[in-house]
This record gives C-alpha cells, structure tokens and sequence, in this order.
C-alpha cells in the first residue's frame, strides 16, 4: 500500500516541475524590456495554435509578410511606393519651389544648376517640385482607379461566374465589347465625350480597365462554384448574396490585387498618355504626362525637360510591376489550398 | 410504435446533359430510411450512388420520381431553410470541403449564424469536444490540419446545427486505415448520442458493414438488391453482382 504512493508523488514532482517552468516563463520574459518583448510578440504571432479570431488573422497577415521581405525584389519595389507616398504626402515641406512659381528668367535650367536640382521647364519652373507635387495626382489617379476597376470586375466576373445562364451570356458579351476596343483609343472617345480634367481621365480609365477583371473573376469563379466547400455552405442553407461575397470574393482577390499591382503601370501610362495627349491633367498642373508633352518641344536641345518626368514614371511603373510579381508568389491561392 | 420514414425516394432518375449526349446515372431507384436507421448505398464507382445524395441535396441537374424527406416532397433543385436545418452532408474529400481561406472558428460560427443559433462560443467549444478535436485547433485554418482532422471538422460543421439526417458520402475513403477507424466510430458515437438518421455511400463493404443496418447494392445505376447486415454477413445474396462484391471483399479480407 505505502510502495505506490512515493511512486505516484514522484511521477508527480517532474509535472508539478514543468508546471511550475512554464507558468515562470512568461514572467521572466516580460522582465527583460525590448528585446524579449519582441520575441514573445513574434512567438505570438508564429504561435501554431491561435488563440482568438484576430490573432489568427494577424498571424496570416504576418507570414505573408514575412514571404514578401524574402524577396528582394518585391520590397525593392515596395520601398520604392512607400518613398511615393511620403514624397506625395511632405510635398509642401521637401518640395524647393512653388511647383506653378514661373521665373522667365532662370528658363530651360540645365539640371544640376543652382537651386533647380533637375532643371527648369520653359516657363522657369523647376522640374524637381514638379515631380514631387505630380506624385500626388500620381497617386490620386493610381488609388482611384485601384479602388473602381477591380470592384466592377469582380462583381460583374463573380455573379457570371456563380448565377450562370443568360446573366453569364449577357455579362460576357459586354466585357467582349469593352475588351475589343484599343484601351487608349476608348479611354480617348470617353474623355472627348465627358470633357477633359483628372476625374474623367480617371472614370474613362475605370470604363476601359475592368473588363480583364471580369474575366479573371469569372474565370475563378469557375473553378471554385463547384468545389465541396462552396456545396457544403450551400448546404448550410446560405444564400447566392452571401456565398459569391463572403466565399468566392475573398479567393478572387488575391488574383485581382495581383493584377491590379501589374496593371497599375499600365495605369499610370494610360493616365500619363491621356495627359500628354491634352485630355488628362490640363497645363498648369504638375502631371507627369502632360510634363513630358510640354518638353516635347524642346526635345532635341533641352532633353531633361521630357526625360525628368519619363524617368518618374518609369520608376513608379517598375516599382508596381516588382511588387506585383512578389505580390504574386504570396498571395497564389493554389499554394495554400494544397 | 410506428417508425416514421426521414427519407424515402420513389422511382429516381437521375441524369446529366440531355439529346444524345443524355448519361442516366441513376436509373429507377426507390428505398426508405426509418428514422434513427442507417443505410448504406454500396456499389462501385459510378454506380450512381453519390449522385442520390447529389439528387436529395439538390445539387444534381435535372431528376425525376419523387423524393421526399420527413414527409415533405422536394422538387427540382431549389430546398426550403427547413431542408437545410434537417439534412447535412459530409463530403468525401476533406481537402476539398473546407473554405482554404477560413478558419474553423470562422466555418463553425458561420453555419451558427445561418441558422440563427444562440450562445455560438458555447456551441462551438462543445461540438469540438463532440468530434474529439483540442480547443488548440479553433482558430487554425485547414491547411494547418491532416486529413482526420479536417474531417472532424467536417463532421462538426454538419452536425452544429443539429440537424436528424446525415448524408455521408464516403467519408472515410480519402483517410488512412487507422484514421478511417476513428473516424466511423466517431459517427457511430454521435449517432447513437444523437439519435441521428444515417444515409451512407460507400464502395467499401466492411465500412457499410460496420456503419449499416441494411445496405441497398448499386451496379451502372440501378440498385440491384437490398439486404439486411445479418443477411450480408451471412453472405446470403441473390444477386450474381452482390455475391462478387461480397466474395472480393471476403478474399480481400484474408489476403490482407
């Protein structure tokens, strides 16, 4: 009888030891400031068991974070946007000049001269504000297209996609009409009809762009309507509404930011096309596209004037097209889903 | 004590496309499941018998006959809330069945909502515990489980709304052996808890065996004969067909 009972306490004593580390752990981690704190928030986040709903979420959201910054390139061209956007948002305090100050005298600066970094345009405004207060309307014009586009698509592709029959017919053969005009030339025919300016340069862009997103949706779509799970919530008695935007939405979109990150210097060069064409930003706004039209005329003896502008956009353009492309290898949806 | 009927089909056809191109995948098929019962369709692959599962869900194209469940007729492809409320399916493949991108939280609370259940975090720490999964595995996303555990999740996700049929179309032929074992005494266990109606499609006799009170035996989308467990396990059958199915499943059995 008295034989077990020392065994029992003894088994006993190495969990009690265990408990006893474990419930030690953490407070002796939270002791130690920052470092420590930073592991544990990391633990946190790697933790293969979590916790709550946001935990799970943000532990998502890290390891994909965490899949981006392997690739050089990708945040090669992530830093490159974040620059963009710092640059848009300090204008006012980086920019050296009134980006509309006009000084006859100091016109057509070659650049590297006193007080005009990258020169001066024909007007003797310097070109370096220009570009800083052009990275807004950049901006403006990236973030407003991004926002409408994909949205148009993705709706019009998924109830095609999902609802079928003469809806899916009817969709279809609109986007084939969208997609077989030349982009700039139909994106030209809506400005001309709406008037030039920023907003509808912007709209004409949205009316020309989403029609590759319809596809892609619907295209997706397709492959995920009859998948069990999409069956099993059906079974679950969930409505059309709710099954294409709570089910099929969020495994269209990793596609559709991937293309839209990839379609953004498209983007840009449409809008900056439009610019240079006299139907997008007009004159004394800073646009990169109607700056580069402006320097056409000065082409052959004063070459910084077009090429200042043409390098900003080439290196927005780059910059999108590499974050895009990591973008692409994070979120594949067909590498989780196994 | 007269056992009401949960399921009963009355001459189904099922078929795809239509003209030429017409492929009959179940033809003239009439069984009923008492309350409480299990039933096994048994057959070889494309014999037609997940497509009478496909057919009750609504989820086949176009059928004829009549299928009734708790007493209520259905009719083409459209089911009433009730339906849903009533009948739940557990699909074959696990890695297919679950949303990639949702956690289990996610998929339990979802099916609590639909069906407008009270107490979700209640219900859903108790049908984990039910289907014998840690609270750890909650808030995971499926690719973060095996094959067992997803279908554990499966099951959970049919049975949190506490529905009285279970349609089970082969639920244990994507697992393992091992894991096939715990996963049909899982169900064995909930029905018994549950006082659950089984309708259970399988091409294995043993799982049938294990699982059914009567089976109903599928070839090229007719069932060919319906018989009892005693009966099976006797090896009493009339039917050249089912006297194959058995003797290969006998001889599979004492090679293996």
């Amino acid at each position: 009888m008295s034989d077990p009972a020392p065994d029992t306490a003894a088994a006993a004593d190495p969990a009690a030891d265990k408990r006893s580390n474990r419930g030690g752990g953490p407070a002796s981690s939270t002791s130690p400031p920052s470092a420590m704190a930073k592991q544990s928030w990391r633990d946190w986040l790697n933790d293969d068991a979590p916790k709550s709903r946001r935990q799970a979420k943000l532990a998502a959201w890290y390891r994909a974070w965490g899949e981006l910054r392997a690739n050089p390139m990708a945040m090669f061209g992530f830093y490159i946007l974040v620059a963009l956007v710092l640059i848009a948002w300090t204008a006012p305090l980086i920019a050296p000049h009134d980006p509309f100050d006009q000084d006859l005298a100091a016109r057509l600066r070659p650049p590297g001269s006193a007080g005009y970094l990258l020169g001066s345009d024909s007007l003797g405004r310097d070109i370096l504000s220009r570009l800083i207060y052009g990275s807004r309307i950049t901006l403006y014009i990236v973030a407003l297209v991004a926002l409408l586009a994909p949205v148009v698509g993705l709706f019009v592709g998924t109830a095609a996609g999902y609802l079928g029959g003469w809806l899916d017919v009817v969709l279809m053969r609109i986007t084939d009409i969208f997609l077989a005009f030349p982009r700039l030339i139909l994106a030209l025919a809506f400005v001309s009809a709406l008037g030039a300016g920023i907003e509808n340069a912007v709209l004409a862009i949205v009316l020309t762009a989403w029609p590759p997103y319809a596809r892609i949706a619907r295209a997706e779509t397709l492959t995920i309507r009859n998948a069990d799970y999409i069956h099993a919530i059906k079974l679950q008695g969930a409505s059309a509404l709710r099954i294409i935007t709570r089910h099929i939405w969020p495994l269209c979109i990793s596609s559709l930011v991937i293309r839209v990150t990839l379609d953004m210097a498209g983007i840009i060069l449409t809008a900056a096309g439009l610019g240079f064409l006299g139907l997008g930003a007009q004159p004394p706004s800073p646009e990169w596209g109607a700056m580069i039209s402006a320097g056409r005329k000065f082409i052959l003896d004063h070459w910084w004037v077009a090429t200042m502008p043409g390098l900003a956009i080439f290196t927005v353009s780059l910059a999108f097209n590499l974050l895009g492309d990591g973008l692409r290898d994070v979120l594949d949806p067909k590498k989780n889903s196994k | 004590m007269s056992a009401q009927n949960e399921i009963r089909l009355e001459h189904l056809d099922v078929w795809f496309g239509s003209g030429h191109a017409r492929v009959d995948a179940v033809k003239d098929a009439s069984f009923t499941v008492p309350r409480g019962d299990s039933f096994g369709l048994v057959g070889e692959s494309g014999s037609g018998k997940s497509t009478i599962l496909r057919a009750i869900t609504g989820l086949a194209p176009s059928w004829s006959g009549n299928i009734a469940v708790q007493g209520k007729p259905l009719r083409g492809k459209a089911r009433t809330k009730e339906f849903y409320a009533a009948v739940q399916m557990v699909f074959q493949d696990p890695y297919a069945s679950l949303h990639p991108r949702q956690t289990i939280d996610h998929v339990l609370s979802e099916a609590l909502h639909l069906h407008s259940f009270d107490r979700p975090d209640e219900r859903i720490v108790q049908i984990l515990d039910d289907v014998g999964l840690a609270q750890s595995f909650r808030f995971r996303y499926p690719h973060q489980l095996s094959g067992g555990q997803r279908q554990r999740v499966a099951i959970a996700r049919a049975l949190i709304i506490e529905p009285s049929i279970l349609l089970l179309d082969e639920p244990t032929s994507a697992l393992d052996v091992s894991v096939q074992a715990e996963i049909l005494n899982l169900l064995t266990d909930l029905r018994a808890q549950r006082g659950l109606t089984f309708l259970m499609v399988s091409h294995d006799l043993a799982v049938v065996g294990h699982m059914c009170s009567r089976i109903a035996v599928m070839n090229l989308g007719a069932i060919v004969e319906m018989l009892n467990v005693a009966d099976m396990r006797a090896l009493k059958a009339d039917h050249p067909y089912t006297r194959q199915l058995l003797d290969a499943s006998v001889q599979r059995r004492r090679v293996g």
